[in-house]
């Protein structure tokens, strides 16, 4: 009996508990964590996908332009953060708060902007969200890896966003992309008024 | 039987136990779906609000274009703008009595097919959204996921007023017509109710 429960305690002690750190671990390897962490988190995908809808129906250059900015931005966003240049829990909730509202709001007006305004929103927005991502991550090889399935994974998204919008010529899809705009804003500014209320809501 | 009698079976048991693997997680997203279903609930939740974003719909499916999609903007736009207000503590009073007028005012116009100037619709939907946001923002809950929850807070709004389009398609008919003006009646009355009961 007192055997047992010596094995008790010692299986209580020892057990091995998750450890959370920062990136979710898929068990599939870091490429692939880090395209589960741009997929899982709304942050991140949300403004992917109504950026490249405006970019699409800006046009073709805008489009492409956006398209060649946004990656390597992202990853230059990623290897900043990862080099030291780290965001706190508040900037990072209002990054996105504002990355929300200013990327809503140009879907939602929908007016065309030129190549070069487009390609320099899309380079702010990889270059943000990859500097709030990444913040508070040790540079490794593991993290370079998960950093690269995060541009993937909104490479992805991107080039498939575009080609949703790129071809639209009837109104009502024209109409329900920029009403997916006015709600990406809308979820912006209740964002601000969270961060006003709570303090860093995002971290 | 004969396990708990092995002496040495326990530790061995102690050992497999310890040595089991654990994935060590990160970032783990704790209680998401929680704030995304509560924000989604929450604007569907009062009947007062239900019924006069279905009404914001109905009367821009009336009004036909562009009201039929720039009244869903507008909406929850300022309502958004009401949710700041309210979340950060701006006092906005008469909040309720606004509510309840929303259903009143909403419901007569599809009730009597009004056809002001768009921004004049526009402006008394905003007005509207606007204290519908602000009684929102200042019931929410602390503890939420405030992303998703607001995430789920803006589609469940926004499919509100794509039902309330959905139903007044039957514009197009005669007798659609009809059922519409019938629907905003039925909003009238929901709001006149509302009103009754914030003023007593």
């Amino acid at each position: 009996m007192k055997g047992r429960l010596t094995a008790l305690v010692v299986t209580a002690l020892v057990l091995p508990q998750a450890a959370e750190a920062h990136l979710v671990v898929s068990g599939m390897g870091p490429l692939y964590d880090g395209i589960s962490h741009f997929g899982l988190s709304p942050e991140d995908f949300l403004p992917v996908i109504a950026f490249g809808l405006f970019a699409g129906l800006c046009g073709k250059a805008q489009a492409r332009w956006s398209l060649l900015a946004f990656v390597p931005s992202w990853i230059a966003g990623g290897v900043a953060a990862m080099a030291g240049v780290a965001l706190a829990p508040m900037s990072i909730s209002i990054v996105t708060a504002a990355i929300f509202l200013i990327v809503g709001g140009l879907l939602a007006l929908n007016r065309a902007l030129p190549p070069a305004w487009s390609a320099g929103v899309a380079a702010l927005l990889g270059a943000l969200r990859g500097l709030a991502d990444l913040s508070g991550i040790a540079a490794s090889a593991a993290h370079g890896l998960a950093l690269a399935g995060m541009a993937l994974g909104g490479f992805v998204l991107f080039a498939l966003a575009v080609s949703i919008t790129l071809p639209l010529q009837r109104l009502w899809m024209i109409v329900a992309a920029r009403v997916g705009g006015s709600w990406l804003a809308a979820l912006g500014l209740l964002l601000v008024g969270w961060v006003v209320r709570y303090g860093p809501v995002i971290h | 039987m004969k396990l708990s009698r092995s002496p040495s079976v326990a530790p061995l048991l102690a050992a497999f136990a310890a040595l089991v693997p654990v994935q060590a997680e990160a970032h783990i997203l704790k209680g998401e779906a929680v704030g995304f279903v509560s924000g989604f609930l929450h604007p569907i939740s009062g009947a007062d609000h239900v019924i006069a974003m279905v009404a914001v719909g109905l009367w821009g499916a009336q009004l036909g274009q562009p009201a039929i999609w720039l009244l869903p903007v507008t909406f929850p736009l300022i309502m958004a703008v009401g949710g700041f207000l309210g979340l950060v503590g701006f006092p906005l009073p008469g909040s309720e009595i606004a509510i309840a007028l929303s259903g009143v005012c909403l419901g007569a116009a599809v009730l009597l097919e009004l056809r002001p100037p768009l921004w004049v619709a526009a402006a008394l939907v905003g007005m509207f959204g606007l204290f519908h946001g602000y009684a929102h923002g200042s019931e929410l809950p602390p503890g939420q996921n405030a992303l998703l929850y607001s995430l789920g807070f803006v589609m469940a709004t926004g499919l509100l007023h794509a039902t309330g389009i959905a139903i007044g398609t039957v514009h197009r008919w005669p007798w659609g017509r009809i059922v519409l003006r019938g629907a905003g009646g039925v909003v009238l009355s929901g709001g006149l109710m509302f009103l009754w009961s914030a003023l007593t």
